[in-house]
């Protein structure tokens, strides 16, 4: 019998999305090693991230053991990729937790693959830290989760508080708003809380839509949003879109006086440096930059310094500012919540977390009620002074990502959009 | 009863509060550069999988190879990415030869192309991107080029190169295809093939071997399309499985086979989603351009330009 050829196209799409995940495993180190399990995108979307943030971790596995573990016990990651698909996801903690008998289960990168690893830590009544994820115990309410991204305690509002803070300082003050997001977890919940932000302000919406990841041009929506004669515009997307969407703008132009907000990827080696002069004026959210008053953080310029090192040989993001402090300090408040309890006993470490401040690379951490961080400190930061092409260098040194918010850490004035361009 | 409408109603009050002549012309010549795009994406694909029945899984994944040999050469010595991928267009050729070898001598052969065949495609694709992400990582890449940044105006239509080039460039590879397969010997055998391989046999001429080397040119074709591609948008090694759908059904609504159709096709994906983001929102787009496909198959099953009894689809 002939089969036909949409059969065969259904067939290999099945086969794509069926595409089983790849192992990794860090070698075996010593008897008896305290097992940390973990999906992380080391291939897909996300890769570009999962990888620096696989890293960071494996410098805070080789710190630990050098000092002599955790309880005594050398500390052995376990990890395998998630091809960042989310479907992938429970498998990947179910072995952990049956067949690899994980001590420790951490969440890969990202809102999208911690979402599909909740259900199965909790059913364990597992502790479980989640690598910058977007208000995924909303629905939970789950008592041993926490998170790094620091948001604050109500996350999807909080992430955007500042930028909308630092946008209603521009004069004269802007009234209305345009949204674009990208058709997927984070970014939309990202884009709810801006929308919260906006009421709260009083401003007008004027545009309000999604957009399908693989866009490939986005001088439509560009166009779209400027009919609407916005006074800023607030997008929340991936790295594709995020620099599809600076491309669009700076090919069709705009009028209005804010333009970025919640862009992952902008922060990227590969996107930064592709993209050079026409990020200038974007604002949008960041976690590090290199400004003098984040060198504040304890830690953090030795860790870059040694990442940056490694960076070239393992093919990762060669600056690491966006992740690599992040991964680090999130498996070092688990040591450090280990060490400190004494024992491997989930609900003691869960209420150690709960209770204690922590000194990490990324500064002073204190989790809240829901797990999420107690008072936000999410960066909002301006593109300015980028002069060369395709010079990464450039980025390295301060004046570029300027500061505006949160005022502890402030390093310059929000300026408008095409006054920078 | 007006409840159930007023979402429709706000849709449309949305659109006439948007509608300009000056959007509705941008949204033409944009969709119509995105078509183009979509048409060197599609072009080599409506060869091995219309013409000759292979299911090239893996086309997109060699598009982005030829995407990621053109940054190489970019990022390093400053080469322009198109007349990279022109100058290694034929180093794809000889590669699709010596993969169709492999097909061919594994499976076409014996018969038993249908499944293996797929899993091997579905196998190369894992190996393209495992070599890619050994070599460059999985960091976003973008290349340098001065035509890029270049966007004239012509009245109230904005032409961005960074489109405009890749179309360009785009139009001459499928319009030059087009000739090659209708008014060369070596053409018109590729359409043999498709249809009476045994009639070709029979005029001694060995199917095999006019298979290879259009298979040849199939991959030629992503070497130029991964120039377009990287011109476009940021790569990564896996990025190429966001078009798979894409080029699929641009190859079947077109028409099997037929590079024309495949061109007609891709400008009206193109059209439609650059009408439909501007006027309803870029969320609608795939719903609206892939209910266009299935509408197109069901009243003409043998896509736009598809041979009348073709029943390959």
């Amino acid at each position: 019998m002939k089969v036909s050829k949409l059969r065969y196209l259904s067939l290999a799409v099945a086969m794509v999305a069926l595409a089983s995940f790849t192992i990794f495993s860090a070698p075996a180190s010593a008897k008896a090693p305290i097992k940390i399990g973990f999906s992380m995108a080391l291939t897909g979307g996300l890769a570009g991230g999962g990888k620096q943030a696989l890293v960071a971790m494996e410098m805070w596995a080789e710190d630990v053991n050098k000092k002599g573990g955790l309880l005594g016990r050398p500390v052995k990651l376990v990890y395998y990729d998630d091809q960042t698909n989310p479907k992938n996801v429970p498998g990947i903690y179910a072995k952990l937790l049956d067949v690899d008998k994980v001590d420790f289960v951490v969440s890969g990168y990202g809102t999208n693959l911690i979402a599909p690893a909740l259900p199965v830590v909790i059913q364990r009544d597992l502790v479980f830290i989640g690598l910058f994820g977007m208000n995924n115990n909303k629905k939970w309410k789950y008592d041993k989760y926490f998170q790094i991204l620091p948001s604050g305690p109500d996350p999807a509002v909080d992430f955007s508080r500042a930028w909308f803070d630092t946008v209603m300082q521009l004069k004269p003050t802007p009234k209305s708003i345009a949204f674009v997001a990208a058709d997927a977890e984070f970014a939309k919940n990202l884009k709810e809380g801006a929308v919260a932000n906006a009421k709260r302000l009083g401003l007008k919406i004027t545009y309000n839509k999604n957009f399908k990841p693989g866009t490939p041009d986005f001088t439509p929506i560009i166009r779209a949003v400027n009919a609407t004669k916005p006074d800023v515009i607030y997008v929340a997307c991936y790295p594709p879109g995020a620099a599809g969407m600076t491309r669009a703008v700076s090919e069709v132009g705009t009028k209005v006086r804010a333009f970025g907000g919640g862009m992952v990827g902008l922060q990227f080696a590969g996107i930064m440096k592709g993209l050079g002069p026409k990020l200038n004026g974007v604002l949008n959210y960041d976690f590090y930059v290199p400004e003098p008053n984040m060198a504040a953080y304890p830690g953090v310029m030795d860790l870059l310094a040694r990442y940056q090192k490694i960076a070239p040989a393992r093919k990762v993001d060669p600056l690491g500012y966006y992740l690599a402090p992040w991964a680090y300090a999130y498996v070092q408040i688990l040591g450090d919540a280990v060490n400190a309890v004494g024992k491997i006993d989930h609900a003691a470490i869960a209420k150690y977390i709960h209770a204690t401040e922590f000194n990490t690379v990324v500064g002073k951490v204190k989790f809240g009620k829901n797990g999420e961080w107690a008072k936000g400190r999410t960066l909002t930061v301006q593109w300015q002074n980028i002069k060369k092409k395709n010079d990464l260098q450039q980025f390295t040194k301060p004046g570029i990502r300027k500061i505006m918010a949160p005022a502890a850490f402030a390093t310059g004035k929000v300026q408008p959009f095409n006054a920078l361009r | 009863m007006t409840g159930g409408l007023t979402p429709v109603r706000q849709i449309f009050s949305g659109i006439a509060a948007l509608f300009s002549f000056e959007l509705l012309i941008n949204a033409l010549v944009i969709g119509l550069l995105l078509g183009g795009f979509y048409a060197a994406l599609s072009i080599g694909l409506s060869i091995s999988f219309g013409l000759l029945d292979i299911v090239n899984i893996a086309h997109p994944a060699f598009i982005i190879l030829g995407a990621f040999v053109c940054f190489i050469f970019n990022s390093l010595y400053g080469f322009d990415p198109i007349l990279i991928g022109l100058c290694f267009a034929p180093v794809f050729f000889f590669l699709g030869t010596l993969i169709y070898r492999v097909y061919y001598g594994s499976f076409e052969k014996t018969g038993a192309e249908a499944l293996r065949g797929l899993a091997f495609f579905f196998g190369v694709m894992f190996i393209i991107e495992v070599i890619l992400i050994m070599y460059f990582g999985v960091d976003f890449q973008m290349v340098q080029a001065e035509y890029i940044d270049y966007k004239p105006s012509l009245g109230f239509v904005d032409l961005p190169f960074r489109m405009f080039v890749p179309f360009v460039i785009a139009m001459i590879m499928t319009l030059g295809l087009q000739y090659f397969s209708s008014h060369t010997f070596f053409g018109r055998a590729m359409q043999a093939v498709a249809q009476d391989s045994l009639a070709l046999r029979l005029m001694a001429i060995d199917p095999a071997r006019i298979k290879r080397i259009a298979f040849g040119i199939s991959l030629a074709t992503c070497s130029i399309a991964g120039a377009l591609v990287v011109i476009v948008i940021p790569i990564e090694p896996s990025v190429g499985r966001l078009y798979i759908g894409q080029v699929f059904a641009i190859v079947v609504l077109g028409g099997l086979g037929s590079q024309s159709g495949t061109l007609i096709a891709a400008m009206l994906l193109g059209l439609t989603e650059s009408l439909i983001t501007t006027f309803f929102g870029p969320s609608w787009s795939p719903a609206v351009a892939f209910g266009a496909l299935i509408l197109v198959l069901a009243f003409k099953p043998t896509g736009i330009l598809g041979r009348q009894g073709d029943t390959r689809g």
